[in-house]
């Protein structure tokens, strides 16, 4: 459950911030999660609610947008969808891919008083 | 996307109040006879939006950073060792300290959850290990390591082995400022763990199946499990060992020379 370690690094960089840009209450959270990420989103969310509690996030609300995964295939000279690691290219079924997009696990914004 | 419904609409604009600001062709179907305890003051004292920006995991990078610096200043190969339970990553590893002993600095970092049987075992042969215990702990992390560097005399062109976690998801998050990730499966595991557990075979420079003498009792097809990681990451090198009776260990350790020898040349 390396989501846990994840989302209490989450509240360590808000705590940072609120102390950094004076705010004392986290109200949203804006996260960006890869498809190809070591991420599931459904832990991330149950991880977040559990450790909130008592800190200055609590009850906040946490809004997880989906990046979806890109790689660059070598067969076919060009950037190509994969929804999840191991699959092949959809054009050529090949697996000579380099991932270019979907590994993101960032936080972006926060709504804050 | 919303999460009082799931549906998913996208970055949400916010200023102030976070809006419900798409359409719905559908109700919720919660209706409002209580209150939801949050003010409604847009003014001065209302919310705002902070933008940070920020890798989740940036904190361990910085600090996987740093234990990199320290393993290239003096010339430390750093090697994280990674595999499910039972693949037979210590027995390999005992046999490596011991053989290697004689030819280069070896330091050891174990981790388990508990008990130090690991660092006692490469105690015996008689490499120092320094035991990290993590708890609770799926994984290792780079603070970890940093502070178990603390009590370590790292010798020049030395390597360092890290014996992660047994667990094939967790650990692959964490960058530990290893030169390399090296992922252990052995052939009583089934021969599809590539694509059961990718993200530790796409980190990987090195995948080495063990047990290999157990090959003529074990329905495992070492071809398939290659192609497979291979499907996973198509430039991971792959090397077959037995940790046992010794056969392959002579290529692992012209890998490990080769990898020290790289570090020293290019820094």
């Amino acid at each position: 459950m390396h989501e846990l370690a994840i989302t209490e690094g989450i509240l360590r960089i808000m705590e940072d911030q609120a102390r950094q840009q004076n705010f004392s209450k986290v109200k949203t959270v804006w996260l960006e999660i890869g498809e190809l990420s070591h991420l599931n989103r459904e832990a991330i969310s149950f991880c977040f609610r559990a450790v909130i509690k008592g800190s200055i996030a609590e009850g906040a609300k946490l809004e997880i947008a989906h990046v979806p995964g890109k790689a660059w295939c070598e067969q076919c000279d060009r950037i190509v969808e994969l929804s999840k690691l191991g699959d092949s290219c959809p054009i050529c079924g090949g697996f000579e891919l380099q991932i270019k997009d979907g590994q993101e696990m960032r936080i972006c914004k926060l709504e804050v008083v | 996307m919303c999460t009082t419904c799931g549906c998913g609409q996208g970055d949400v604009t916010i200023n102030g109040e976070v809006p419900h600001g798409h359409a719905h062709t559908h109700n919720h179907n919660h209706n409002h006879n209580h209150n939801h305890n949050h003010d409604h003051d847009h003014g001065a004292g209302g919310s705002r939006i902070v933008e940070i920006e920020q890798d989740i995991l940036s904190a361990n990078d910085h600090m996987a950073m740093h234990n990199r610096q320290d393993f290239a200043r003096f010339g430390v190969l750093a090697l994280n060792l990674v595999s499910s339970p039972g693949s037979g990553k210590t027995s390999l590893l005992v046999r490596t300290a011991s053989e290697l002993a004689d030819k280069m600095p070896i330091h050891v970092i174990e981790g388990d959850q508990q008990t130090s049987l690991d660092a006692e075992r490469i105690r015996q042969t008689g490499v120092a290990a320094v035991q990290v215990n993590t708890g609770k702990g799926c994984h290792l992390d780079a603070d970890m390591i940093s502070r178990a560097i603390q009590n370590m005399q790292l010798e020049k062109s030395g390597v360092l082995f890290i014996e992660n976690v047994g667990n094939l998801v967790c650990p692959a998050a964490f960058d530990l400022g290893e030169a390399a990730r090296v992922v252990i499966l052995s052939v009583t595991e089934g021969e599809d763990k590539p694509l059961k557990y990718p993200d530790m075979f796409l980190s990987a420079k090195l995948m080495i199946i063990n047990k290999c003498d157990l090959l003529a009792y074990v329905p495992f097809d070492v071809e398939k499990c290659v192609e497979y990681a291979r499907r996973i990451n198509p430039q991971i090198e792959v090397l077959q060992v037995s940790a046992l009776n010794g056969d392959g260990l002579g290529e692992w350790y012209e890998w490990i020379a080769a990898q020290s020898e790289m570090l020293q040349r290019d820094g």
